[in-house]
């Protein structure tokens, strides 16, 4: 068992409410400058959408993250999809899977001086959308949110390419009025833990942090060949052209060191998020990811590790794993939801990076009918019921278990339990028989439900975030006295800064 | 797989402190956006190098209880794009002028070298030079100018127009105060010191509900948006949580998961509809009709089918519905409701004091007519302590017991008329029979029923075998207002009105009222939006869900609640050193001075009635208008056709010696026609308003309902509009001129951080600062803290508060006084009937003494006029200092007042002071001064002020109170408290929830646990209004009137229509990427959109002409033009469209080959404002006037357009 500490993530998308304050927030920080206008480390997606960049989750096309490799005898490996060990040499210089400009957008502004500087003249000023590639005016046709609240459009929404298992009959009815629906998804790096981008670096300048599972890119050592952003199935690497090296979510590690969440969860006003450190055995990661599709997010569950089995806290000791970092691993509320409740689930686990961060399918509206210009809902009870949702049950799990829809039906049927446990405790109008019901088939106790309850509605700060202890007296020892450290840090370069080459 | 790299070394990991390094700052400073929002939240703003670099959301909201989530992150994509204002390219950074005017000035400057009055006198009476001016508005040529020179401009400006005109031709406008209230409270002192007015905003906005004065006697008061946890089954209607109510909707989302039941209804499939457990999409504007049906099925299954004892004791005490209402014969064996019976009408009630304002019930042990306390006769009555709402008679002490239900009593049974306006029209009448009890008057027989019974009748709920026209079941789709009736009109079926019914009331019951509506400009911004309003809150007031916590109506649109009212007041308006203040309604404003009145035919073409005879209740508009002015029901300024220094002049001419001779002669002269009220006669130059101060706000478009009328008639510029004009042969009460006047405002000055639309159509740009760069206090109703704006650098370039800016003018406005007004002299302020005073009870009857109907008498049947005094020699004097009256008058809000003179000199003993003319003032000179004052005298933020308001509160009504501030009397706040953390304000008698033990504030809670009466005038919820003009429309019971036609509106009389064109209903709700105007021209807004604010369109309807998602297409009607993209998508319904509100017109706005290739115009082009007379009467209890408080509104979604491809992209 070899036991590594990974500071892990949950959106809860049922409480998303796609407000993009999160996009903002990091792109102040991190990518407000040039070479970095087009980055978005953390973006807001519509779904049924096409997303960003545009149809990025069409591996097909883009060919990123990993496959399973039959060889004979049921030997199963992993292979990046973008190169194989042959190849990967000569896509150094050129990569057909690379989304282009076209695939993201291309950054513009606006002349907003001439509202100041425009000469009187006959008609009113205004200021022109220009590139801020080429300074030139341009015609704005893409952005990074295309597709935002366009639920039912016949151009995005109807190419998402999870709609493919739907019937023709199931994918039209989504665009008429009586079924449409939406809903967000977030996405951030999800920091895997078998990340085909670090795999895929030809200069070795991907790396996983020991301590704590974060993935970065040592701005050092890029060297620009962008093997990762093809690799990357999430799309979640980016190239600065003005420093010519990749960039990605860092996860705010500068925060992470300071007990502070990333920017992305602080400012979270649908209070969606939640970290906290989830234990994993690094050992058996690569084989969890060779199973069948639809075996995936059970086999993933499988390499997580209990923290408080007595016999993973030695072996997590043993690793170098502090006894702070086990306190924040056995209270982490991503280990309530991924395992001990088994509500969130990982984003397109059949890329097989093994991601960690989890989402929490959202409920969705009842059905409607619609006759002879009449509206009825077809609501069955207070709530409805789960095959009445408005999103059907196989779309969803295209996205969070890789087609499995038990998986995703069996966190749904939790939620909607966790409604009636409450609406029964607190008025009584849901008949006992029918609240028992719907608690046992979602394999729900009392406890259990309130605890889920607590955690959904009710978390402070602290319950969301619960970060483990990073010590950096002892991280910078490595390479400065703390001391020392205490007196001159911040004082420019830690070292002299080797650009360009 | 060796590939996997995890790294602990730090020695190959130094490169890090790369990002170590951006992440680090230098300070944190707390600071929040006034962008009337609602939203109120707490940010960190971090500087780094002494640059703002970002900002974060503060997290460390004070927890209101364990069992409630928290308050933080609050904070939205808008607000936290904020930080590129600061420095970007579309930052106000210097004061501009307009070359055409600062050319003009320089030169004339040179020419009038010692009296810069003369030199702007010798421009603005040339009148080619000043329509050259006009003409250049909006057009470019900005030139950079200093504050000495603007200052000395626009100082001359206000002393040239007082004294040519008057100072009330000097207009401030400036939205929302609670959002930045002492920015407010600059413009605003500044202006009413010189006698300027303010206009209002609220209603402008349509963001007031008429609905919350007229059951409520309130301008609104709603639940903090923690208290929604509280809810069991929450409607959201009209409302687009989850985009426009960022910061709050994880309290909608969150009481789902401890088991509320949500239904969200909206025509689209919106952000919101996305985490309801039903989406019901309801047609739009017409959720009236719903409401209507839902409580049909209430009324018939809880109040006649079975009785629910809770909802029968609240109705009892808290709701109007035990009153009793006089039949009147209306012929043919018939009967219609009229006003409610009175004390004075009865013998034995007949001398006791303002017994026509006093009215009895009867009690069901002893049969008999018995007289509670609480009405508004109480309220203004010279013995004290009967105003609550105790079910004892007032005279006998004895319990009562009210009947609300007659049919075990009944004398007899009366065929009642009631009007139905399902087909658009007044004509129709229903005939049912109501339970009545006959009455021994004091002059006869007086027939009466319960309003009780008259709602049953009105919505169609018999109980028994009934003769007339009943409904003969849910599914009767004829007859209203039935679950069938309302499919028409709703496009929601029958069944599932049946269901929400019944589930809403049921929940209601076993939760003692825990039902709530979310509702907003969607249901608002309707001209029938009163109706829509009324007939929800009706089936919220009969399951007793007002004054509960987690129950209510909670209207949230626009950031009005300005919370420590009572000192912030008078540093606002100035009476710290006079008064009373001009304060104009901007609807009637607007709607007289720009013109649009002149293209407005009959308001009864969109508004049927029910008897049009009245009349309030025919005619054209702007009469109804004149009308109101006469009578005292509404403010009008400018006040009169003539200067009021000149009345005053021409007055001591005639003899008069004393103030009172003046008014006796203003009286004289307008009852003779030789003085006329100036919107008598907007076209008349000497009625024109002069000189336009703007500043927190975007007058010219944002707000601006009929752009195109302002840019046309205000402004004298360019602009699109093809209308004609109405009007010429509907009016009779105006002064018609055939040639409609063409920029009537001298001047336009714009405070501003950026190049918005309206500082891009001023005359001068002045610079101001952020909401990073100066000190202010901004309060909500969202949230229930009060916060703080700081400066984290100082104003950036040569911007400066708005504090600062008018501290400033006042001062060079004094200099130019000292020569041209030195002394004292006398002004007539003319102010309407006001709210919370006696004169609600001035007018039972409406009387117009210009017919001859009534003696004018000031304050009784006409407007108050007062003789005041102004110094402007001191101007700046007495702004930097609070004045005496402070001390001596004492604070009140409401009528509930309490003594700050011990305060007051405490104060100065240790807070900064300002010292002239021998006496000591408390300094106001900068904002953090001002701010200190305000929280050191507020009831809300020093407990000791609470606790002397619950000390008046209480010998009004006869109750203690006391006990709700007993506990908080020690509390102080000062600015510097707030820096340091959010605090939550104290219960005071000013508002009407509970936050003290833990409680999340809900409205009402007071009244229902205080008994503390509503300011209405039974002083309970109404869900009838008996004044003679709601009965002349017919809306004295909850009703519905259909949204008016798009033939009637008459948008699309002279646009070009045909193929490729397509014709639907205009909606501008609030969007998802600015707050009004302001984010939504950041690069980073613009980039998370596309670019440009598109217009929506459901993808079937785009098929029919051809256009495909992001093409670029024109939007046009009559008022005028917006070219745009499309957004087309199935989840916006066919037959209408949206444009967001609101983009600029500053950005990325084609040409329009619609309208001869001219730059198209903003999402305000394509709207006139239309204003719903009813909303006009005054001087009748909850009926009289208030600022932002009531009177009509700039209702603006009743709007047709066309939409087709734009033929070629021109900039």
């Amino acid at each position: 068992m070899d036991v590594k500490a990974q500071v892990s993530m949950v959106f809860h998308l049922d409480k998303c409410i796609g407000c993009h304050t999160c996009s903002v927030a990091c792109k102040n920080i991190w990518t407000d400058r040039p070479g970095a206008e087009y980055m978005w480390w953390n973006n807001v997606e519509t779904k049924p959408g096409t997303g960003y960049p545009t149809r990025w989750e069409d591996q097909e096309h883009y060919k990123g993250g990993w496959r399973v490799d039959e060889h004979g005898g049921g030997d199963r490996d992993l292979e990046l999809r973008c190169q194989s060990k042959a190849d990967s040499f000569l896509k150094l210089f050129y990569n057909p899977n690379q989304p282009g400009l076209q695939d993201y957008y291309e950054p513009w502004t606006y002349t907003y001086q001439d509202l100041f500087d425009a000469p009187q003249g006959d008609d009113q000023p205004t200021a022109l959308p220009v590139s801020q590639i080429t300074g030139q005016p341009m015609d704005i046709k893409a952005g990074p949110n295309w597709d935002d609240d366009l639920s039912g459009s016949p151009i995005y929404a109807e190419n998402d390419i999870n709609l493919d298992e739907l019937t023709d009959e199931e994918r039209a009815q989504m665009f008429e009025i009586e079924r449409m629906s939406m809903f967000y998804l977030p996405r951030i790096c999800n920091h895997c833990a078998n990340p085909s981008c670090v795999a895929s670096c030809p200069s070795g300048a991907l790396y996983k942090r020991g301590e704590d599972g974060v993935v970065l890119i040592d701005q050092e050592k890029c060297r620009g060949w962008r093997a990762c952003v093809a690799a990357c199935p999430y799309k979640k690497i980016y190239f600065n052209w003005k420093t010519g090296k990749s960039e990605k979510c860092i996860l705010c590690y500068p925060r992470l060191e300071t007990g502070q969440a990333p920017a992305c969860f602080h400012s979270c006003v649908g209070r969606i998020r939640y970290l906290g450190v989830l234990l994993y055995d690094a050992d058996r990661v690569a084989d969890a990811m060779k199973v069948p599709d639809r075996a995936l997010v059970e086999s993933q569950r499988s390499v997580l590790l209990d923290p408080h089995d007595p016999e993973v806290i030695s072996a997590a000791l043993a690793n170098g794993i502090s006894e702070g970092f086990l306190e924040a691993a056995q209270d982490s509320p991503v280990w309530d939801y991924v395992m001990r409740w088994k509500l969130a689930l990982p984003l397109h686990i059949e890329y097989r990076t093994m991601p960690m961060l989890f989402y929490v399918p959202p409920l969705l509206p009842v059905l409607g009918k619609g006759e002879n210009g009449v509206f009825e809902n077809t609501a069955g009870g207070l709530f409805g019921t789960l095959d009445k949702s408005r999103m059907p049950i196989k779309y969803m799990a295209r996205l969070f278990s890789a087609g499995n829809v038990d998986v995703v039906n069996a966190s749904l049927r939790k939620l909607l339990a966790v409604r009636f446990h409450k609406r029964a405790q607190q008025l009584g109008d849901i008949p006992a028989d029918e609240v028992r019901r719907v608690m046992h088939e979602a394999g729900l106790d009392e406890e259990a439900a309130e605890a889920i309850y607590r955690l959904t509605a009710l978390p402070t700060q602290e319950d969301r975030y619960v970060l483990p202890p990073l010590q950096r007296e002892e991280a910078v020892a490595g390479t400065c006295n703390p001391e020392l450290c205490k007196g001159s840090c911040g004082l420019g370069f830690s070292q002299k800064p080797k650009r360009g080459a | 797989m060796g590939w996997i790299k995890d790294l602990f070394a730090p020695e190959q990991r130094t490169w890090e402190d790369f990002y170590r390094n951006r992440w680090s700052y230098d300070k944190l400073v707390r600071s929040t956006h006034g962008v009337n929002c609602t939203g109120g939240c707490s940010w960190n703003i971090y500087v780094k190098n002494g640059i703002v670099t970002w900002e974060m959301q503060a997290l460390d909201y004070p927890v209101i209880d364990a069992e409630v989530p928290t308050y933080e992150p609050r904070g939205c994509q808008r607000g936290i794009s904020c930080s590129w204002y600061v420095y970007s390219p579309l930052r106000v950074k210097y004061p501009y002028v307009r070359g055409v005017l600062l050319g003009a000035w320089r030169k004339s400057r040179k020419k009038f070298p010692d009296d810069s009055v003369a030199a702007y006198r010798s421009i603005m009476e040339d009148a080619d030079l000043r329509r050259r001016i006009h003409e250049a508005r909006g057009k470019g040529g900005f030139r950079r100018s200093s504050w000495d020179e603007v200052n000395e401009l626009m100082a001359a400006a206000n002393i040239y127009t007082i004294q040519k005109y008057g100072p009330d031709r000097i207009i401030g406008f400036s939205p929302i105060p609670a959002m930045s209230m002492l920015s407010y409270a600059a413009g605003a002192r500044f202006l009413q010191l010189m006698g300027g007015v303010n206009l209002s905003f609220y209603d402008w906005y349509c963001d007031l509900p008429p609905a919350s004065p007229e059951v409520w006697g309130e301008q609104t008061d709603v639940a903090e948006s923690a208290d929604w946890y509280n809810s069991r089954f929450i409607a959201v209607t009209g409302s687009n949580v989850l985009m426009t109510r960022t910061p709050d909707a994880h309290f909608l989302v969150e009481a789902r998961h401890r088991g509320a039941k949500v239904v969200v209804f909206s025509p689209d499939f919106s952000m919101t509809a996305k985490i309801g457990d039903e989406w019901v999409p309801i047609h739009q504007g017409q959720d009236g009709a719903y409401w209507m049906a839902v409580t049909h099925v209430i009324l018939q299954e809880f109040f006649v089918q079975r009785q629910v004892p809770r909802f029968l004791e609240y109705l009892k005490q808290y709701s109007d519905s035990p009153f009793l209402v006089i039949l009147e014969d209306a012929g043919d064996g018939s009967y219609k409701a009229g006003q409610t019976l009175r004390a004075g009408d009865l013998a034995q009630y007949a001398s006791v004091e303002n017994a026509a304002w006093k009215l009895p019930v009867l009690d069901s042990k002893s049969g008999e007519p018995c007289l509670p306390g609480g009405t508004i006769g109480h309220r203004w009555q010279s013995t004290k302590g009967q105003w609550n709402l105790k079910l004892e008679d007032t005279e006998t002490g004895k319990p009562i017991d009210p009947v609300l239900f007659l049919d075990g009593a009944t004398d007899e049974r009366l065929p009642i008329l009631l009007s139905d306006f399902t087909e658009g029209s007044g004509d129709k009448m229903l005939k049912r029979s109501v339970p009545t009890r006959t009455i021994q008057g004091a002059k006869g027989k007086i027939r009466v029923t319960t309003v009780m019974e008259l709602l049953l009748a009105q919505y169609g709920v018999s109980r028994d075998v009934a003769t007339g026209d009943w409904p003969k079941g849910y599914d009767d789709e004829h007859c209203p207002y039935t679950p069938a009736w309302q499919e028409r009109f709703t496009g929601v079926g029958a069944a599932q009105v049946i269901s929400f019914a019944r589930e809403w009331a049921r929940t209601a019951e076993l939760s003692g009222g825990q039902c709530s509506v979310i509702i907003g400009a969607g249901a608002n911004h309707w001209y029938h939006n009163n109706l829509i309003y009324r007939a929800i809150i009706t089936p919220l007031v009969l399951c007793g869900c007002v004054g509960v916590n987690g129950g209510g109506l909670n209207h949230y649109v626009g950031q009005e609640k300005l919370v420590p009212q009572a000192s912030w007041g008078p540093i606002a308006f100035g009476t710290d050193w006079g008064g009373p203040p001009r304060l104009q309604n901007a609807p009637s404003f607007h709607y007289m001075h720009s013109d649009q009145w002149r293209y407005d035919r009959s308001f009864n073409d969109i508004c049927p009635v029910a008897e049009q005879e009245h009349p309030m209740a025919h005619g054209h508009t702007a009469d109804k208008q004149v009308l109101a002015v006469r009578n005292g029901w509404l403010p009008c300024f400018p006040q009169f056709d003539k200067s009021n220094f000149e009345i005053i002049r021409d007055a001591e001419a005639a003899g008069a010696k004393t103030d009172e001779d003046i008014v006796n002669y203003v009286v004289a002269q307008l009852k003779s026609g030789d003085l006329r009220f100036a919107m008598e006669a907007p076209d008349e130059p000497e009625c024109f308003p002069r000189l336009w101060y703007i500043w927190r706000g975007n007058a010219l478009l944002s707000s601006a309902k009929g752009h195109e009328y302002f840019l046309k008639h205000y402004l004298g510029t360019h602009h699109n509009s093809i209308s004609e004009e109405q009007a010429r042969d509907e009016v009779e009460e105006i002064a018609w001129r055939e040639q409609a006047a063409s920029g009537k405002f001298d001047l336009i000055v714009d405070l501003n951080f950026r190049m918005d639309s309206s500082a891009l159509y001023s005359d001068i740009v002045l610079p101001a600062a952020t909401y990073y760069e100066k000190n202010d206090l901004n309060s909500t109703d969202m949230h229930t803290f009060i916060h703080p704006l700081q400066a984290a650098i100082p104003p950036c370039w040569e911007s400066k508060s708005d504090w600062a800016i008018f501290r400033g003018l006042a001062e060079k406005t004094a200099e130019l006084a000292a020569t041209h007004i030195p002394q004292p002299v006398k002004d007539i302020v003319v102010t309407p009937l006001m709210h919370d005073t006696p004169a609600e009870l001035a007018q039972p009857r409406v009387r117009d003494w210009s017919k001859g109907e009534c003696e004018p008498i000031p304050g009784k049947t006409m407007p108050n006029i007062k003789v005041v005094t102004r110094d402007y020699a001191n101007l700046h004097n007495r702004f930097v200092s609070l004045g005496r009256n402070f001390r001596t008058l004492g604070l009140s809000v409401h009528g509930t007042h309490y003594d700050v003179d011990d305060l007051y000199d405490d104060y100065m003993k240790s807070k900064p002071v300002e010292r002239w003319g021998g006496v000591q003032y408390p300094s106001l000179k900068d904002e953090v001064d001002a701010a200190n004052v305000i929280l050191n005298f507020a009831a809300e933020t020093n407990g000791e002020c609470a606790y002397r308001a619950y000390e008046a509160e209480s010998k009004k009504t006869g109750i203690d109170h006391t006990h709700l501030a007993a506990d908080n009397r020690a509390v102080r706040m000062t600015f510097q408290d707030l820096c340091t953390q959010p605090r939550r304000v104290l219960t005071t008698p000013y508002w009407t929830g509970v936050t003290v033990d833990n409680r999340t504030y809900s409205a009402y809670c007071q009244n229902v646990e205080e008994r503390i009466p509503w300011r209405t005038l039974s002083g309970r919820q109404h869900l009838y209004l008996d004044h003679e003009v709601y009965i002349a429309f017919g809306e004295h019971l909850p009703t519905f009137k259909p949204r008016p036609e798009m033939m009637i509106l008459g948008d699309l009389d002279k646009s070009s229509t045909g193929p490729g064109t397509l014709q639907l209903n205009y909606l501008t709700p609030h969007g998802k990427w600015h707050i009004h105007s302001t984010f939504g021209d950041t690069l980073r807004m613009e980039t998370l959109s596309r670019g440009v604010e598109p217009v929506w369109v459901n993808d079937k309807d785009a098929d029919l002409v051809g256009i495909e998602d992001n093409d670029w297409v024109e939007v046009y009607n009559d008022h005028g033009v917006v070219c745009t993209r499309a957004c087309v998508s199935a989840r916006v319904p066919r037959g209408l469209c949206m444009i967001y509100h609101s983009p600029e017109r500053t950005l990325s706005v084609p040409k329009s080959q619609e309208r001869g290739n001219r730059r198209a115009g903003g999402h305000n082009s394509l709207t006139r404002v239309r204003l719903k007379p009813l909303f006009m009467i005054g001087g009748y209890a909850q009926f009289t006037y208030a600022f932002n408080y009531w009177g009509p509104q700039g209702v603006n979604r009743d709007t047709y357009v066309l939409v087709k491809k734009l033929k070629k992209l021109v900039w």
